[in-house]
């Protein structure tokens, strides 16, 4: 584990080609690693998240990414994410290949990740047409009742980014709230950012079964205050719904949305 | 007191839930009928959102199903995978509510694609955590709002799996649950008939009349023996849903939170 600018964090641990998995269950999206990941230009990503939300939007508008691993791919509470769509419907900016899958699908994934098994099994995709448009989700029967059972391999991402509220001198993460699947996606990755809300000397008296990832299980931390907005942090800010109802108009057109980028993450 | 067809929905919906229930609560108009239920007649049904927020009472409707709202006033918050593991795959939940873009006269549910997957004509946002949903929670309340565009002959793609293309899927399929009991509109009730599984208006909200329903879906509707009329709305349950309405629009900052 290196404390690390979110600059060199970025540049060192996101390399063209990789598989990056950005998570965050709504809390504690990693907006800010997300922007300096389109700054630098990275190209050719698969990105891997259950959630898309409008942090995929605006790296696939803005050609970051060839490939989406994902489970539900909308603005929550508004409707569509219009550059996913776009991508998806029309090829833009690029064509983007996608690997489909329901929540109870990737959170299995993810977890046999951090179990380091290679696929994961569970009581799933029942008479849904999904398994029919991805070949990566196969049936096999129980050993012991022959009973199907829905098979997906495990993700294993190259690197997983996350933001946490606070970390401690020596590097040990703590997340507290809606925790989603963070732990498993760190556990899952060959390498891990995460970038936080504050450092602190310790983190004091806490509940003694808030997540905290050890300093050994990161790579890097990086030091990036209100880096999840305009989704929220418990404890330190509320998720800034007006903004993800605005996104629906700024993202609806190629050209307003490209300047609202230039004018807001490129500068 | 005058009502719109989208509260005569909330409404009717939400009187099917009851205090036993342990409910997996959708974003949209299910979040919206789950809690109109839990702050009138059904004070302690158990809602889970799929954040991992269990027995939740927001005060205002959460914009996403992750909203601070819900962790903050939830009994505890739980890991993702252990809410579809644990929670929803352990068979710890008695109803499932969810909408859809598309539905069929078995119930199936399309929240994936309008046309072809390959090359779609519109892209919607994909399962989430309905497909499990369908088929672990005891049963299924779907609302949407009635629409021949949304009510289908064919689905463009089956998410969810409600009676399947058969009407007999589930059971073909082992599976023990017993899928949608129960379809809620803004023209009617609906519900699966024994024998065929197929949907028939069993209730038909105040001055909707039969043509209405059989215009806006695009299957030849069939109606149950007896036809109902829906109880309209009462005085209470309209100022319990406007309050929250109005309490969510304030705290998104903009008129969020209608549905």
């Amino acid at each position: 584990m290196e404390f690390l600018s979110l600059n060199d964090a970025i540049e060192h641990h996101v390399n063209n080609g990789d598989q990056v998995a950005l998570e965050g269950f709504t809390h504690l999206i990693p907006f800010a690693a997300g922007h300096e990941i389109i700054r630098q230009g990275r190209r050719d990503l698969t990105l891997i998240r259950m959630t898309p939300d409008l942090i995929y939007d605006q790296m696939i508008g803005m050609g970051t990414a060839r490939k989406l691993v994902f489970s539900w791919g909308g603005n929550p509470g508004v409707g569509s994410l219009h550059r996913f769509r776009d991508a998806v419907e029309h090829g833009w900016p690029a064509p983007l290949e996608i690997v489909e899958h329901s929540h109870a699908a990737m959170a299995s994934a993810y977890e046999a990740g951090a179990a380091g098994m290679p696929c994961a099994f569970f009581r799933g995709y029942r008479g849904s047409d999904l398994p029919g448009v991805n070949g990566n989700i196969r049936f096999v029967p129980c050993p012991f009742t022959g009973e199907e059972l829905a098979c997906v391999p495990a993700i294993r991402p190259d690197v997983t980014i996350i933001h946490a509220q606070r970390a401690d001198l020596k590097g040990n993460v703590l997340i507290e709230g809606i925790v989603g699947v963070q732990k498993e996606a760190v556990l899952a990755a060959r390498r891990a950012v995460v970038t936080v809300e504050e450092v602190v000397d310790d983190f004091g008296p806490c509940i003694s079964n808030a997540v905290v990832l050890p300093a050994w299980t990161v790579s890097a931390v990086v030091l990036a205050p209100q880096g999840a907005r305009p989704s929220y942090a418990h404890g330190y800010y509320s998720r800034d719904n007006a903004f993800y109802l605005a996104w629906d108009e700024i993202a609806r057109e190629r050209a307003n949305f490209l300047a609202w980028m230039r004018k807001n993450v490129m500068r | 007191m005058t009502y719109t067809p989208v509260e005569m929905m909330t409404v009717a919906a939400a009187r099917a839930l009851g205090n036993h229930d342990i409910c997996f609560v959708g974003i949209g108009l299910p979040s919206a009928a789950c809690n109109l239920a839990r702050l009138t007649h059904a004070p302690r049904i158990c809602l889970i959102y799929e954040s991992g927020t269990l027995a939740t009472r927001p005060d205002v409707l959460p914009l996403s199903i992750g909203d601070g709202e819900l962790c903050e006033t939830a009994l505890t918050t739980v890991p993702v995978p252990e809410v579809f593991r644990y929670w929803l795959q352990g068979g710890r939940v008695t109803v499932g509510f969810l909408s859809g873009a598309q539905v069929d006269r078995f119930a199936n549910l399309n929240s994936t694609v309008i046309g072809d997957y390959a090359r779609p004509e519109v892209r919607l946002p994909g399962s989430g955590g309905a497909t499990e949903i369908a088929t672990a929670c005891g049963q299924i309340f779907i609302v949407m709002r009635h629409g021949a565009r949304s009510f289908v002959k064919h689905l463009d793609f089956l998410t969810s799996l409600g009676h399947g293309r058969t009407g007999h899927e589930r059971r073909e399929l082992g599976i023990r649950t017993k899928g949608p009991t129960l379809l809620v509109t803004d023209l009617c009730i609906m519900r699966p008939e024994a024998e065929t599984c197929e949907l028939v208006v069993t209730s038909l909200h105040p001055g909707i009349t039969r043509e209405q329903v059989s215009k806006n879906t695009g299957w030849e509707v069939r109606f149950a023996d007896t036809v109902l009329e829906t109880d309209p709305p009462s005085e209470s349950e309209l100022e319990v849903l406007r309050d929250l309405h109005a309490r969510t629009a304030r705290a998104h900052g903009a008129a969020g939170g209608s549905e």
